[in-house]
């Protein structure tokens, strides 16, 4: 297992390398000059900005650049934003907040989908099934902003249940909207893959034959059909999470919740190249940390995979 | 029609099936798979239901515990056990009955475990729910039924989960989750047709001994009509969803009333090589039971012909293939990171002459496949040589290869596997036609016409998709699109193992035909001994990657040389029957 791990870990390096690597060569290959476009429209000392450029290593190859930035990187040195903050420090500001708005719509996603999914799956082609069919494929066909105003209109306006954007601090109660919408395409997807699931491993031999040792439904259902049947959900589940770890950008600007999406999109649209750099490069940290966590995972819901290396 | 089992009004029948009708709700309506049967069998007793797929003997099994598959449901009759109704009870109520009274043992032992859960877990939870014991007694309930069932090691191997047991350790754990309770029957649906003869036999004399022991009587569900008829006392014979003849198995094997029973006995290979053997010395004393509707079936006297045939015609040229020292390692990655070498194929060589059959014997595992592959050049040996027609493929490339494989095609097994089901039959088989560019378009279809006329398929075929076909008119569609190419070998790799007993005949008997016809040199590779006394000529048996005994079919019958060879011969099901010959 430990051996597993290790190999795992060391599968990640490449891919760290990889991609950040390439997000450092699109920033690099941005038009115009970040040191100029810092002067705006004053004529920018020429002695000022040689001694910028240095400072930044710019006058350096880009080889040479992207090394010393990840060197940086491995000192836990993620570099300033343009307004003189450690991008570290604004990292440990918003994502909390993110975190939290993922983990919420992480829980209502799993335990709605599953249990929805479940449902229909066992009552295949009854009312039940269909409506959920039904509202899974509205959700799905829907773009994620329009969820997003119609929920903050129906609960923050109309209802008044919910405040419409996230107030300062970003407390629990004020994320639960957001949360629900952000885990509603998710949820759809869910649904529809824990029926599949559950109608293919209910049609699967050893549920008969569990059956037929004189187990009722209630004892088959979750321990026979459900585990088994949790497997792809899990994949889809993982995969997810990471996508949620690393922000929202749209939900998270709608809600103005102060969260690792909303900041990187801040950054993009000023043209903070370090920020945004060190902003993916963690993304892409934990996207691996989350997948090789989710790996591990498996192993625990199939056997099958455990002890095959 | 009913013929009642026994007459002994003193025992009371354990199960009783009055006019049994199942049916499968589908688009087009209710479709029947169960019409009004009638079937009783008495404490203790086992009895076979015997049929071919498709013959309702499965749902029968399943209808009784009320297990049918999706819209299957009981349309009509009764099922009473010890005299209660069990189609009247509710799912609390069946419950009760599933496991504690009534065990079932199903068919494919790889699928009927759940993957996630180990042996132990699966098997306490049925003595848990069975209420059979509480607390820690539950475990060492588990580890006795493991041993009985003939785990010997149960105690240390409870934890592990199913992937790490063999098919026939994993049919023991399901034997002893059917016996668990102590039930006073056991419904056995095809118990051991995924498993070698050899497994099969020892896990059935088992069974066998298991049920003796506790009084548990035996509902026995099997398309192979030897074994039925050596397992159990009483046979059912159901077709197209009744029972067409019932009575003592005795009785039913030496004289068949029903035409379709009569079919089943002529073309059960196991039958007809045990016929062979007991009627060695007159052939022609075989007419007793050919029976006169069955003919063109009997494998019997298509064996006497292809003896009498081999005789007269002496071989011309030189060996078709001829193998020498033939030898396929494989690196294995072992748990702890050692790697080592596993001999698949180990020193095999064999010969065959042009125009015969020469029969590839062995249980799963033994090499048999490999050594196919190794012809075709799917894999390349790692020793040894091969020579096809005068020509050593080792070195073969490109165009020569595509050659090779002009003069040597296969068939697997799987029919449903090896067909693509989005191709029309008509390009299925045109497809080696068109990549070793034979013909034209006009040619092409000429020559499929020929084929499909040759395997004995009506040409209107052509233009059909697989999954319209039957498993048999599959393997005739695989079997014409090997000989598309006019080739002179053919490399049979268990070709016959997965068809019912009847069709199964049909295709030995096209093989047979064709080889007369087209003078083709077969490579048939087996576990099946039985099938093995009709069809070749020579046989080697292989035994873990080496051939242990090499000899003419009548030579390996009469005479094995080695234990295993006799130990394969003992395994083939009614091999101990008497029969009236």
């Amino acid at each position: 297992m430990t051996g597993y791990i290790f190999r795992r870990i060391l599968q990640a390096i490449p891919v760290f390398m990889g991609t950040t690597f390439l997000i450092y060569f699109m920033v690099f290959a941005m038009p115009g000059d970040p040191i100029v476009a810092l002067f705006g429209d004053k004529t920018p000392n020429p002695a000022v900005v040689a001694q910028l450029r240095a400072q930044y290593h710019l006058d350096q190859p880009f080889i040479v650049q992207y090394l010393i930035y990840l060197g940086g990187i491995f000192r836990g040195d993620f570099g300033l934003s343009f307004s003189g903050e450690p991008v570290t420090a604004i990292l440990a500001r918003t994502f909390p907040v993110t975190a939290r708005l993922a983990i919420l719509a992480l829980l209502f996603e799993t335990f709605f989908g599953i249990l929805v999914g479940l449902i229909s799956g066992l009552r295949k082609g009854k009312l039940f099934d269909a409506s959920s069919l039904a509202v899974s494929l509205v959700l799905i066909s829907l773009p994620i902003f329009v969820i997003a105003f119609v929920g903050q209109y129906v609960f923050g306006v109309w209802l008044g249940w919910a405040r419409t954007t996230v107030g300062s601090g970003a407390p629990l109660q004020d994320l639960i909207l957001p949360a629900l919408v952000l885990a509603s395409v998710s949820f759809a997807q869910i649904v529809r893959l824990t029926r599949a699931s559950v109608i293919e491993t209910s049609g699967l031999d050893f549920v008969r034959t569990a059956y037929s040792k004189g187990l009722s439904s209630r004892r088959v259902i979750p321990v026979h059909i459900l585990r088994n049947s949790l497997i792809p959900v899990v994949t889809y589940l993982a995969t997810d999470f990471g996508v949620l770890l690393v922000g929202a950008t749209i939900t998270e600007g709608i809600f103005n919740v102060p969260g690792v999406g909303n900041t990187l999109y801040q950054a993009i649209i000023r043209g903070e190249g370090p920020t945004v750099v060190s902003f993916v490069t963690v993304m892409v940290l934990i996207y691996l940390v989350v997948n090789i966590l989710v790996d591990l995972f498996y192993g625990l819901l199939d056997p099958r995979i455990r002890y095959v290396k | 029609m009913s013929v009642p089992l026994s007459t002994s009004a003193a025992v009371k029948p354990l199960l009783e099936i009055k006019n049994l009708q199942v049916g499968f709700q589908t688009q087009n309506g209710l479709v029947p798979a169960v019409n009004g049967i009638d079937i009783t069998l008495m404490p203790g007793q086992t009895l076979a239901i015997v049929g071919e797929s498709g013959s309702g003997k499965s749902t029968t099994a399943h209808a009784i515990i009320n297990l049918l598959p999706g819209s299957g449901r009981i349309t009509g009759g009764e099922v009473l056990f010890e005299g209660r109704d069990l189609t009247q009870l509710n799912e609390k109520q069946l419950e009760e009955v599933r496991g504690r009274m009534i065990g079932f043992v199903p068919q494919d032992p790889m699928a009927n475990l759940n993957p996630v859960w180990s042996i132990g877990f699966q098997v306490e939870e049925a003595i848990r729910a069975n209420g059979i014991a509480t607390g820690k007694e539950v475990k060492q309930h588990a580890i006795r039924v493991l041993k009985e069932a003939g785990l010997a090691d149960a105690d240390k191997r409870l934890r592990q989960f199913p992937h790490q047991f063999s098919g026939g350790m994993r049919q023991r754990v399901l034997i002893g989750m059917g016996l668990s309770s102590r039930p006073k029957l056991l419904i056995a649906d095809e118990p051991t047709s995924a498993l070698d003869v050899t497994v099969q036999r020892v896990i059935l004399d088992h069974l066998a001994t298991l049920t003796r022991e506790i009084g548990t009587a035996v509902l026995f569900i099997t398309h192979d009509l030897g074994l039925a008829a050596e397992r159990a006392e009483q046979l059912v014979v159901m077709y197209k969803g009744k029972v067409v003849e019932s009575g003592p198995s005795r009785e039913i094997l030496e004289n068949p009333m029903h035409p379709y029973t009569q079919r089943l006995v002529a073309a059960a290979p196991s039958l007809a090589s045990r016929r062979i053997q007991s009627s060695q010395k007159n052939l022609t004393d075989l007419g007793y039971s050919a029976p006169r509707a069955a003919e063109g079936l009997d494998l019997v006297e298509a064996a006497a012909a292809r003896a009498g045939k081999q005789a007269a015609t002496p071989v011309a040229g030189g060996p078709a293939i001829k193998v020498d020292g033939l030898t396929k390692v494989y690196r294995i990655r072992g748990a702890k990171r050692d790697a080592r070498d596993f001999k698949a194929v180990d020193d095999v060589s064999f010969t065959v002459e042009r125009g015969t059959t020469m029969a590839l014997v062995g249980e799963s595992g033994s090499g048999k496949s490999t050594v196919a592959k190794l012809l075709l050049r799917l894999e390349d040996a790692s020793e040894g040589t091969i020579t096809i027609g005068g020509r050593d493929t080792a070195t073969l490339r490109g165009r020569a290869l595509l050659d090779l494989r002009r003069t040597m095609q296969p068939v697997f097994q799987d029919p449903y596997g090896s067909l693509d089901p989005l191709r029309n039959i008509g390009n299925t088989i045109a497809e080696p036609l068109q990549v070793h560019r034979v013909g034209d378009r006009a040619s092409r279809r000429a020559r499929v016409d020929e084929l499909l006329d040759q395997v004995a398929l009506p040409s209107a075929l052509a233009t059909r998709y697989p999954n319209e076909l039957s498993g048999g008119q599959r393997q005739r569609v695989a079997i014409a699109r090997a000989l598309a190419l006019k080739p002179e070998i053919v490399i049979l790799d268990e070709a016959v193992s997965a068809l019912d007993v009847l069709v199964q005949a049909q295709i030995l008997r096209l093989l047979a035909d064709l080889q007369a016809e087209l003078g083709l040199t077969y490579l048939f590779i087996t576990h099946d001994l039985a099938v093995v006394r009709v069809i070749a000529d020579h046989v080697c048996v292989m035994q873990r990657g080496k051939i242990v005994e090499s000899s003419t079919v009548d030579k390996v019958f009469d005479n094995p040389q080695q234990d295993y060879t006799r130990e394969l011969l003992n395994a083939i099901p009614g091999a101990n029957l008497k029969l009236g010959v």
